[in-house]
């Protein structure tokens, strides 16, 4: 589904965001993304998008070396994968509704389909009781959930969670965590970064480690390895 | 959607729109102004251009059977195609009938001082000159009126404000354009953030694009309207006033076809400059 091959990122300051990752991502996996902050894990958000282009090695994703996608292709690749973004990136002048509508409305998905749609992944997400307020008018746990239904709304392949539980109380994390093992149950490969040991030990899943845009650590090779 | 998102970024920033409307207003006054004049003043001049007539005054002393004797030798050349006597009393009448809203004018003016006139119009237009060269060596002639020198004079009006118009308007679209980018520019500074978040979750550049072209386009129209229906209700406001100042040469009122075909062309023109500007602004500011 999405495979990293020698992959590095060198920034404009000629520090190394990340240096030679190779690793592979498989369709419904749940994969978790740890490392220390400036380790890279955001870097390797950004070049599966393609909001950045890697200094050397090859991205695919589903297929598509997306290096070689041509610039109107792009909308197409960002379709594909929902990202909830660190810092969550939701228009402060939009309504929840609105913000989630949004990716509806950019594929010109006609209204009344997108209103539909929007109610369930609220439902889904259980923010419907908020869906007239603005994203100042909300906590932190249901900002992340406005984020998450924004990702969804798509229905897409591949979900990028960025620390979605950074500012979270543990209550509040484990029910977004749940909802991201949800989703992956329903067949959408995840990949969550986080730094939160706590969860990763309770839902032993694979684990991706970096520190300071090295790989460091991934369970499925070393089992692969071993093998 | 793409309609509603290009107005709520008008509602909420008003002053800059304000602007933007401002200035398409003053450009469209311009034009629908310098078109009245300039409309106004070919009819003028085609007025008078079918009209190849020479009119010679006669001196207070003149007496009827010389002027009868004139007005034969005329005839007779075969060049007129009519001949009209215009008596003191006739002079009287219609300078009355001009001025009838005017009772000053009136009081002041008796049959003495007006002159007896003849109106003569020839068959061809190259035949006034030597018409009007038999005229001016009477003695009892005191002026001959010349239509083409009229006309000439007026030509070279028409073709100087015709000049003047065409600079004026050229500068204001200049100007419109440029502030059209500049407000556009500065709506898409402030919502860089969100335009990049909607990047980053698929939106294409078109859509993106789309909200400020629709923004250019209105500004524009409003504009054109506007300046539209002020030059129209002056002209039609003064047209009372103008017609009498033209005595009788049928310009106005404006018909409403020609008034509406000037709105036409100006918002189509509105339309081209609100795309031209905002696209302007659209590849200088989004990359």
């Amino acid at each position: 589904m999405i495979k990293l091959d020698k992959v590095s990122k060198k920034f404009g300051t000629g520090v190394f965001g990340l240096s030679n990752i190779t690793l592979s991502v498989d369709k419904g996996e749940f994969v978790f993304l740890v490392g220390p902050t400036g380790s890279g894990k955001t870097t390797i958000f950004r070049l599966i998008i393609k909001e950045i282009t890697p200094s050397e090695g090859t991205i695919t994703v589903d297929n598509w070396d997306i290096g070689k996608l041509p610039h109107n292709k792009v909308p197409h690749l960002r379709k594909k994968i929902g990202v909830i973004f660190q810092d969550l990136k939701l228009l402060l002048d939009r309504t929840v509704f609105e913000n989630i509508l949004l990716p509806l409305e950019v594929s010109g998905v006609r209204a009344q389909e997108a209103q539909k749609k929007v109610n369930e992944v609220l439902e889904k997400v259980s923010i419907t009781a908020h869906k007239d307020k603005f994203p100042i008018q909300l906590s932190g746990g249901e900002l992340q959930r406005v984020a998450i239904a924004r990702a969804l709304i798509l229905s897409p392949d591949i979900l990028l969670a960025d620390e979605p539980t950074g500012n979270l109380d543990s209550k509040t994390s484990w029910e977004i965590v749940k909802l991201l093992e949800d989703i992956n149950e329903k067949g959408t490969t995840v990949i969550m970064a986080t730094h939160n040991a706590e969860i990763m030990k309770t839902l032993s899943k694979r684990v991706i480690g970096l520190d300071k845009g090295h790989l460091v650590k991934d369970d499925k090779k070393q089992k692969e390895d071993k093998k | 959607m793409k309609f509603f998102q290009a107005w709520l970024n008008i509602r909420r920033s008003p002053y800059q729109a304000i602007a933007a409307i401002l200035v398409m207003l003053l450009t469209f006054l311009v034009i629908s102004f310098f078109t009245f004049i300039l409309f106004g003043s070919s009819k003028v001049v085609s007025y008078f251009e079918s009209k190849p007539q020479v009119t010679a005054f006669f001196r207070n002393e003149a007496k009827q059977a010389d002027i009868n004797l004139l007005e034969d030798s005329l005839r007779s050349t075969k060049k007129v195609a009519s001949v009209k006597f215009v008596s003191k009393q006739d002079a009287l009448k219609i300078y009355r009938e001009q001025n009838k809203n005017d009772p000053l004018l009136l009081d002041l003016v008796t049959a003495d001082i007006l002159p007896a006139s003849l109106e003569i119009a020839t068959i061809k237009i190259e035949d006034l000159s030597s018409i009007s060269d038999t005229l001016k060596v009477s003695p009892i002639v005191s002026e001959v009126i010349f239509q083409k020198d009229v006309v000439s004079t007026l030509t070279s009006w028409t073709n100087a404000l015709r000049r003047i118009g065409i600079a004026l308007v050229v500068l204001l679209l200049l100007v419109s354009i440029f502030i059209m980018v500049t407000v556009i520019g500065i709506k898409i500074s402030q919502k860089r953030e969100d335009i990049e978040i909607m990047r980053l979750i698929g939106a294409t550049n078109w859509y993106i694009r789309w909200p400020f072209i629709f923004e250019g386009i209105f500004y524009g129209v409003s504009g054109a309207f506007l300046g539209w229906i002020i030059a129209s209700a002056a002209i039609w406001y003064s047209t009372p006033f103008l017609s009498s100042f033209l005595r009788g040469i049928p310009i106005l009122p404006f018909s409403p076809i020609f008034l509406l075909e000037l709105l036409g062309g100006e918002l189509l023109l509105a339309i081209i400059l609100g795309i031209i500007s905002s696209f302007l602004a659209v590849l200088r500011y989004l990359k």
